[in-house]
């Protein structure tokens, strides 16, 4: 998600903030201390116990600094404390949806205090602005955050090295920290953090700039790999995903939401689900106001003492919808409305020469539309949270708790607070693990249900989506159409190059009537354009949009680099060229681009820290083609191929050679996979080589089934049976992944190996059978040859 | 018969039930304890039962129709999918869960997964473990292609790569 958004995000929510009024409250009996207790101290096992009894104390701790966990131990810092038995706490404030955050940044703290990681233990954060961003999204976690858990780790280090000093009257300068222990040069002297937190706590903290931070020679942690924190719990069945989370004495609810976006509750008889034994009540919930956010989608919800009776209560509802204006809505023939926008001019975004009129007098011109479909993100684990409301007398809130599996606790404030009529600071939000969430867990409309019910029922209410829920009411990503069209002179050398893009943009979950890609869209994969082309014209459409359009892992790298880099490998065939040397002679010389020229901005990036490096994305191109044996696959057989793409994304490059096996009957069989990525400084590189390993399981998911279908309004598809996705036997025999030592800035790399993957693959096919399929997902075409 | 054609004979099985069976069970054993069931119809699923009345919550949901496999639970030894089958149709059979499939995480399948480093989210791994479980127990010596084959769960994260090095290294462990 790009900075950009989070302004539109941040500017529609404003609008229906409530801002807190100390000198006349407005909720009286709104005892704010007590219900920002801070469960942020607790691990996710605790999270469970803590969240039915809050302690006073505890809360006014969490009020002063996140990181304490009991008032003897020494906080300097938001994101560390060290308690007086050695025990350092790490505060980890991103969510945990399988890329290993609450392993990484625990460890590039522990790091730089020198720390034993067997005394580390790891707290989970509650939502708290304080903590500056918690939208564990976009691929920003590491890149945020890798200085702030350096500087928490130096200041604690510098303070117990002076503490240190005091207690043996020595030049603080003469003291270090290694192993959990301070150490004196020159005197066998050592000492246990554990027994200078007392000194500790009563120095002053030192200010970042005047902190000495490790040298890169003397890391210990970053850059090595550990197990993951929860491995225990996840292998043994312990760990709380959302759909675990437990309040006291809570409900189960299980929702019908209307099946057209917008639509709303014309009429209900709840007459039978009430017999289905268990139901407790029935509940209208209203629809959104305004544009849908992440609000919740309205409906009727059943509550009740298990899931499965709700579930059972849900389908014995009786509903008549009003389906309102989204119902006209039918994919398959706006796909052709794209097609055809995209083949009539657009508006700019970016423009280098004249492309149109060397295009136009030229004696070659090469083009070719692609397109990719409505996506479901599907996450393992639906979208499920529990909410404790509590009122007063007339109905006012008075406190108000969600815990849920959630990518952003503070989006959760956000979406609540003025849901619930409270402040957002004053929404209490606790984290569990997720079971994954690419991008659908930062949408919290799922926590405003569960607030919704809990404060009419006056007790906890946990939602569940079921599968079916999930896939027919999510925030899909846009169906999109491209179109590439570019001029080659005599060697097929492209002169000139157009390119056209149309999807709905995530805008118009937003801001109604927002109706054309952002800058932010465009720049993943379209106007971020590597080739060096003297004429360049990059221009988007117009696109409404019917459904609530979402942010899915990768965005909309999903459908530009797979037309982008589609597109190049369609120019080396017609040139007749290797694929990998028409590349990089596309690239063109070793040059960071000219972000400000391209009108680029870069996630936000300084150019200097993220520059747009070519001679970078050459590299991993090389070194993909070289791991890969590039160069000896001519040597296989028809019906076996190699395709070869690379793309910049999320700051992160990536270049991928998949090697495919067709039998003559279609069937397809991905035999290979090789990925390079260079993301600059790697903290885990396990991690890193697992999420390049589930960025091309993901990326087969997308190229090979990935496909929803709205037919009046309504998403066609509604489990795994239908919209599937892959499993081992169709998913690549063998995945290998280089990733680049770089000193260089860390960048993205959950979501960076996805742009190159699906391109890959379809030019592979192409090697292998000589057809070209532009229009995902594969599981519509024929693949057959003879 | 294979995994595959067991959950589809269950499936069958299930579906020729009527929905509302209220006769109610009163016990089930779940990891060699007897447990009691308080007002549970027989048509429920035996994962929500496990789930929210017995509280045994490492059992997960995903599709509730036999798609994904994160339910997979040992019905006598046998891997089944919960989220399709009936606790009424239990009766005195023995149910394990990742409860008790070890006390401390020390199956062999369970130590495969923490040395190759399978779980990215880790939410659908107690199913691929339980599936994992029960087809070592059945070959202990699987192909490739069999393990393809009996490693059928949906991982989103897609640590496909990984389980199956680990469903090798447990194997290997379970032959010593």
């Amino acid at each position: 998600m790009s900075n950009s958004l989070r302004e539109l995000i941040d500017q529609s929510r404003k609008a229906t903030e409530i801002i807190a009024d100390e000198s006349n409250q407005s909720t009286p009996n709104f005892s704010r201390r007590n219900f920002l207790a801070g469960v942020s101290t607790g691990s996710l096992v605790l999270m469970g116990k803590v969240a039915s009894g809050r302690n006073s104390s505890e809360s006014n701790l969490a009020l002063a600094n996140p990181s304490k966990v009991s008032a003897a131990s020494f906080a300097p810092d938001l994101f560390v404390s060290i308690d007086s038995d050695g025990t350092v706490n790490a505060l980890v404030h991103r969510s945990e949806m399988g890329t290993g955050i609450r392993t990484s940044l625990p460890r590039v703290l522990a790091d730089e205090l020198e720390v034993d990681w067997e005394r580390v233990k790891i707290h989970q954060a509650k939502g708290d602005k304080k903590l500056g961003d918690q939208n564990t999204d976009g691929s920003n976690s590491i890149r945020f955050f890798f200085k702030t858990m350096r500087i928490a780790g130096a200041t604690a280090r510098t303070m117990l090295e002076k503490a240190a000093a005091i207690k043996w009257s020595v030049d603080a300068a003469t003291c270090y920290a290694e192993n959990h222990q301070i150490k004196h040069m020159g005197s066998n002297k050592s000492i246990d953090f554990g027994e200078l937190v007392e000194t500790a706590k009563s120095l002053d903290v030192p200010t970042p700039d005047s902190l000495k931070l490790k040298p890169r020679s003397k890391w210990k942690f970053i850059g090595k790999d550990a197990p993951i924190t929860d491995m225990k719990e996840i292998l043994t069945g312990k760990a709380v995903f959302g759909i675990d989370a437990r309040m006291e004495n809570q409900l189960f609810a299980v929702i019908a939401r209307p099946p057209v976006v917008g639509g709303t509750v014309k009429s209900f008889d709840a007459t039978q689900a009430k017999t289905i034994p268990g139901v407790v009540e029935v509940i209208e919930l209203p629809r959104f106001k305004g544009a849908p956010m992440f609000q919740q989608l309205g409906g009727v919800a059943v509550c009740a003492n298990s899931t499965w009776a709700a579930w059972q209560g849900r389908d014995a509802l009786e509903i008549e919808w009003e389906a309102g204006e989204n119902e006209t809505y039918n994919s398959k023939e706006f796909a052709k409305e794209l097609k055809a926008t995209v083949n009539k001019p657009g508006v700019a975004m970016r423009s280098e020469g004249d492309a149109k009129s060397v295009i136009k007098n030229a004696r070659k011109v090469i083009s070719a539309d692609y397109s990719v479909p409505h996506l479901s993100h599907a996450p393992m684990e639906p979208t499920c949270a529990v909410a404790d409301v509590k009122t007063d007398a007339v109905g006012r809130v008075t406190s108000c708790h969600v815990l849920a599996a959630t990518q952003n606790p503070q989006a959760v404030q956000q979406a609540v607070g003025p849901a619930m009529g409270v402040p957002n600071d004053d929404v209490l939000v606790n984290v569990t693990l997720l079971g994954s969430g690419f991008g659908r867990k930062s949408k919290p409309d799922y926590c405003v249900e569960a607030a919704l019910l809990s404060r009419q029922l006056k007790r906890p209410v946990h939602v569940t989506w079921t599968r079916e829920d999930d896939i027919k009411h999510d925030y899909y990503h846009a169906i999109s159409a491209i179109h590439c069209e570019a001029s080659v002179d005599d060697t097929g050398k492209p002169t000139a190059w157009l390119q056209r893009v149309a999807y709905p943009s995530i805008g118009s979950t937003f801001a109604l009537g927002s109706d054309t890609p952002a800058s932010w869209e465009a720049e993943m994969g379209h106007t971020d354009l590597p080739y060096s082309v003297p004429n360049l014209q990059l221009e988007v459409g117009k696109a409404k949009s019917h459904v609530r359009t979402g942010w899915l892992r990768a965005v909309c790298h999903i459908q530009q680099n797979f037309a982008v880099a589609s597109f190049a490998d369609e120019l080396a065939v017609a040139a007749g060229r290797d694929q990998l040397e028409f590349l990089l002679d596309l690239l063109g010389k070793d040059r960071k681009i000219d972000l400000k020229a391209a009108k680029l901005a870069n996630r936000g990036a300084s150019p200097i820290e993220h520059p747009y490096d070519i001679e970078r994305l050459k590299n991993v191109l090389r070194r993909v083609a070289n791991n890969s044996n590039w160069v000896d696959r001519k040597s296989l057989p028809k019906g076996q191929g190699m395709g070869i793409a690379c793309c910049r994304s999320f700051l992160g490059y990536t270049g991928h050679v998949i090697q495919v096996d067709v039998k003559k009957d279609g069937k397809l069989d991905i035999s290979k996979v090789w990925c390079s990525i260079d993301s600059g400084t790697i903290v885990s590189p396990d991690r890193v080589h697992s999420q390049v390993e589930g960025a091309a399981i993901m990326g087969t998911s997308q190229a090979r089934y990935g496909e929803i279908t709205f037919k009046n309004g309504r998403a066609v598809q509604s489990n795994y049976d239908d919209y599937k996705v892959a499993r081992m036997s169709d998913s690549p025999k063998e995945i290998f992944v280089d990733v680049v030592e770089s000193s260089a800035a860390p960048a993205g790399v959950g979501e960076t190996g996805i742009g190159s993957f699906a391109p890959a693959l379809c030019n592979a096919i192409y090697a292998a059978i000589g057809k070209r399929f532009r229009d995902l997902p594969l599981k519509n075409h024929d693949l057959s040859w003879s | 018969m294979t995994l595959r054609a067991t959950v589809v004979a269950i499936q069958n099985l299930t579906a020729s039930k009527s929905m509302h069976r209220y006769s109610v069970m009163a016990t089930i054993n779940v990891n060699g304890k007897v447990l009691e069931l308080k007002d549970v119809p027989d048509s429920t699923p035996l994962l929500w039962v496990l789930r929210d009345h017995l509280g045994l919550t490492g059992t997960k949901y995903g599709c509730g129709v036999s798609e994904c496999g994160a339910c997979t639970v040992h019905v006598d030894g046998e891997a089944i999918q919960s989220c399709i089958t009936e606790v009424g149709d239990i009766g005195e059979a023995n149910v394990v869960t990742i409860e008790g499939l070890s006390e401390d995480g020390s199956h062999p399948v369970q130590k495969a997964w923490a040395e190759h480093n399978v779980p990215q989210c880790g939410y659908c791994q107690v199913g691929q473990m339980m599936t994992a479980a029960a087809l070592l127990k059945e070959n202990n010596d699987p192909s490739d292609e069999e393990i393809e084959e009996g490693m059928w769960n949906i991982c989103r994260c897609g640590t496909y790569p990984r389980i199956r090095e680990a469903v090798k290294a447990a194997a290997k462990e379970m032959k010593k």
